[in-house]
């Protein structure tokens, strides 16, 4: 069959996954498409590329198509995020001395509690707290001020530093910053690295934050619909697959390969079966739903997520919530995703907007043919984020 | 023009643009530096050290920053695009029209430009010019540089597979060299290819 080539660009992160996986496995073929996937060096480059017509698709933080709606960075290409890769992954990690300080006042290192852990840490406190992110506008960041703010960081307490993934772990033992929060697999690196501990996965602050996004130019999506609907598929099945328990360890194997993450599949494997090692002394931690490719309609891009990213946003950098929220709308387009996947299976949710943080757990809804099932998203400090409400 | 030892003690004056490099490379640097010379009288200020970025560029408060496009620490400078103070401008990545053509070919040409809100694009252009001339020659050195190291590698594995050959057949050099050749053509693939295969399998089987 005659491949259609499909430039995609991603970071080389674990949550890249569904796009490797759709080309090395086959899903990308049976679609009559083959990726030429562009491993790239930093987001900034993964939004040029994009913009600039270097590829016509992406990986990409589900809170830069958000961004750029709102017109931040300078780059004022449309960009559509059509599905969610990736729900959750990311961890937050201290320094080896901000560990010890912790456990000397008597702290446990449970992995589930982020108000405990918060506490713990604003209790600690000796100065600024000096937190990496990998981008200014990410899930990372936003996890991290909502996490602080709930806890009650006094407002100058937290410094976050933009820092790529693979200078993390080097910037910790540098005393550079005191704390991280970053995907998989750069926590595990720094714990392997004897560098860092970890703290809390992402999921303990936002149990269902949608991380990363398929991303194409808005205008690319009006003139290719077909090759965008074959695309969407191919990366919807590649999530379905890497939902099953029993492909982690291929999918671990092929990420590790030198072009892809270039890192022991060890370290990849704990990422995908939730299994953490936090601590240098190789104390375990099991983490149900670390990072999701399908369950629970991981994939759906709701508008509600858009605008709690935008909302946020918006009110850190003195900007104005409402407007935000409607940009950001633009962004996720979960029109295109019922459109692309009617005929795949996919579970289609009756509505595209939901309070979010509202599902205390697993729970059945009204849906397009039938029913849903979503996973539990709330917040840790309880509160809920209803799109209507101001 | 002043040379590049009092640069950084330079007071800036008003109208002249002022521009950070940021690149680790002390040679690149320089080069970067003398092609902005050539182009026009700026200040210039390179940073070479990636810890706290964003800080140290804002401190200096520069009309344009230029990096390299692969520097990861490039999203560093994404926080830039908020401005932190009431009397800062925000600088963002830089993108003319709607094409954005000036800023594709730079990025093409492995630079991107950072520039302060409300900057003219007209005195912008000399910069990215001289900037994109200088980056596109760094990436033909570069790609020169693969290639050569590239066809030593190849050189290598060929000098291998021949000496391989030679002693199982117990033929000459040149006959082994004839044989990778007749097989490669036999194959339709490159006498490097074949001679990789051979060693690879003489690997397997030793």
């Amino acid at each position: 069959m005659n491949r259609t080539t499909l430039a995609t660009a991603y970071m080389p992160l674990v949550d890249a996954a569904p796009l490797i996986v759709a080309q090395e496995l086959g899903f990308a073929a049976a679609e009559g498409l083959a990726l030429d996937l562009v491993r790239a060096p930093s987001w900034s480059s993964v939004r040029d590329m994009l913009a600039f017509g270097r590829v016509d698709a992406a990986h990409m933080l589900s809170a830069m198509p958000v961004a750029m709606a709102m017109g931040i960075g300078g780059v004022q290409v449309e960009v559509s995020a059509v599905q969610v890769l990736s729900v959750n992954g990311n961890t937050i990690g201290v320094s080896r001395a901000l560990a010890d300080r912790l456990r000397g006042r008597g702290f446990g290192f449970g992995f589930d509690d982020a108000a405990a852990a918060g506490a713990a840490l604003r209790d600690a406190l000796d100065g600024p707290l000096r937190v990496g992110v990998p981008f200014p506008f990410s899930m990372h960041a936003e996890l991290l001020y909502y996490w602080f703010e709930a806890v009650g960081f006094p407002a100058d307490a937290v410094e976050v530093h933009t820092i790529p993934p693979p200078l993390m772990s080097a910037a910790l033992a540098e005393a550079e910053i005191d704390a991280f929060c970053v995907g998989a697999p750069w926590g595990s690196i720094s714990v392997e690295r004897s560098e860092g501990e970890l703290l809390l996965p992402g999921s303990a602050i936002w149990r269902f934050a949608p991380e990363k996004v398929l991303a194409v130019r808005r205008d690319w999506a009006e003139t290719e619909p077909h090759l965008l609907g074959r695309l969407m598929r191919a990366v919807w099945r590649a999530g379905r697959w890497l939902a099953q328990e029993d492909s982690a360890t291929t999918t671990a194997e092929l990420l590790a390969r030198p072009e892809y993450l270039d890192v022991p599949p060890e370290l990849i494997d704990r990422a995908l079966t939730g299994r953490l090692t936090i601590s240098p002394r190789g104390d375990q931690r099991r983490v149900p739903g670390f990072i999701e490719f399908h369950r629970g309609a991981a994939t759906f891009p709701w508008l509600s997520q858009a605008e709690w990213i935008a909302d946020r946003i918006a009110r850190r950098t003195g900007r104005d919530p409402a407007a935000a929220r409607a940009a950001s709308r633009r962004a996720f387009r979960s029109d295109l995703y019922r459109e692309a996947l009617a005929d795949t299976g996919a579970e289609m949710p009756g509505a595209s907007r939901k309070v979010e943080g509202a599902i205390r757990e697993r729970t059945a809804e009204a849906a397009v043919g039938g029913r849903v099932w979503l996973e539990a998203d709330g917040f840790f400090d309880g509160r809920v984020f209803d799109p209507d409400a101001d | 023009m002043r040379t590049h030892g009092n640069r950084a003690t330079n007071g800036k004056l008003k109208d002249r643009l002022s521009i950070v490099v940021v690149e680790a490379d002390r040679d690149r640097a320089v080069q970067i530096v003398d092609a902005l010379d050539k182009a026009d009288d700026y200040d210039v200020f390179v940073i070479s050290e990636v810890s706290s970025l964003a800080r140290q560029i804002a401190a200096r408060k520069p009309d344009v920053v230029l990096i390299d496009v692969e520097n990861p620490s490039r999203d560093t400078l994404e926080e830039l695009a908020i401005a932190s103070g009431p009397q800062d401008r925000p600088v963002a990545m830089f993108v003319s029209g709607a094409g954005g053509g000036m800023a594709k070919a730079a990025v093409e040409a492995g630079v991107s430009a950072y520039v302060v809100d409300g900057l003219q694009p007209e005195r912008l252009k000399p910069v990215l010019d001289a900037a994109i001339a200088r980056f596109q020659l760094f990436r033909q050195m570069r790609n020169e540089l693969a290639e050569t190291k590239r066809a030593l590698e190849e050189r290598k594995v060929i000098d291998r597979a021949k000496g391989l050959l030679m002693k199982a057949r117990g033929i000459g050099e040149d006959e082994a060299y004839a044989m990778l050749r007749r097989t490669a053509m036999d194959q339709g693939r490159r006498v490097a290819d074949v001679a990789a295969a051979l060693v690879t399998a003489a690997g397997l089987l030793s």
